[in-house]
């Protein structure tokens, strides 16, 4: 006599809700993306250890400044005594209140560069700064 | 009216066999263009416009810059790799010590933020900036 098991177990990984699992990350990643905005001028930056993240992008103004004294705020160059009004409408803003001044500046620029940002971004009263640096060893 | 061959009403359906393929293509996609790059440096709190403050001379740390790349520390010369010790050191005696950083005009910028990032190793939350020599 032949006997059957009554209760097959059903094997394989049901694939119905696979869809909705894949759309729930597809709708992650595309809320999570931000495009970037603009490229800036090419600088090499400064290396250190001690490095602190910036809280986020969109509450950051990004300043760069290489060795020939080029400023660029925004994909577009300035000339230094620019920054302070540039600072200051950013920081007006409604939508995104600037909170931190990120400062990409070249390891070779001199410090006469840095400190007149600096004199620019005290008059606006920007005074959260961050210099952005590469991870060292 | 689509009809099949008995004359009864086909099913009308969207074939969804291929939508987790679809969905699939857009998640590789957004995954690839999705940069997860944290920008991270050093950060520090400018002084405020026309903010002076009187400050004892025993709770203040000089650390000059010169444009060779040379720092001086409280009048003597040291190696910029020594700065995180010696204002540990400082620290553990004066717990308020405001370090003071002054640069050339000259001075490299990647000096500036080796010295600071000593500071900042050392855990010295008070740090003023001085405007460069001219």
């Amino acid at each position: 006599m032949k006997f059957e098991k009554k209760n097959k177990v059903a094997t394989g990984i049901p694939t119905a809700s696979l869809p909705d699992i894949v759309f729930m990350l597809i709708i992650f990643f595309m809320v999570s993306t931000v495009f970037k905005e603009f490229r800036g001028i090419p600088v090499r930056l400064p290396e250190a250890r001690k490095l602190e993240k910036l809280p986020g992008k969109r509450d950051v103004a990004y300043i760069y400044a290489n060795n020939s004294g080029q400023v660029m705020i925004d994909d577009r160059f300035v000339e230094m005594s620019e920054v302070s009004q540039i600072m200051y409408s950013k920081r007006a803003d409604p939508l995104h209140p600037l909170k931190v001044v990120s400062m990409r500046i070249d390891q070779k620029t001199k410090m006469s560069v840095v400190s007149s940002i600096h004199e620019e971004l005290r008059k606006a009263d920007a005074l959260n700064v961050n210099y952005s640096a590469r991870t060292a060893g | 009216m689509l009809l099949d061959k008995k004359g009864k009403l086909k099913a009308l359906e969207i074939p969804t066999s291929s939508l987790a393929d679809i969905a699939f293509l857009l998640l590789i996609f957004f995954l690839v263009t999705t940069t997860i790059d944290i920008d991270k440096g050093i950060g520090l709190v400018l002084p405020a416009k026309g903010e002076t403050k009187e400050v004892h001379k025993q709770n203040i740390t000089n650390l000059l810059i010169n444009a060779q790349g040379d720092v001086l520390l409280d009048d003597s010369p040291i190696e910029i790799n020594l700065i995180k010790a010696r204002i540990q050191q400082k620290l553990a005696e004066r717990p308020n010590l405001i370090v003071s950083v002054k640069t050339d005009e000259n001075t490299d910028y990647w000096i500036y933020i080796k010295v600071l990032d000593q500071l900042k190793q050392a855990n010295a939350s008070r740090i003023s900036i001085a405007e460069p020599e001219r």
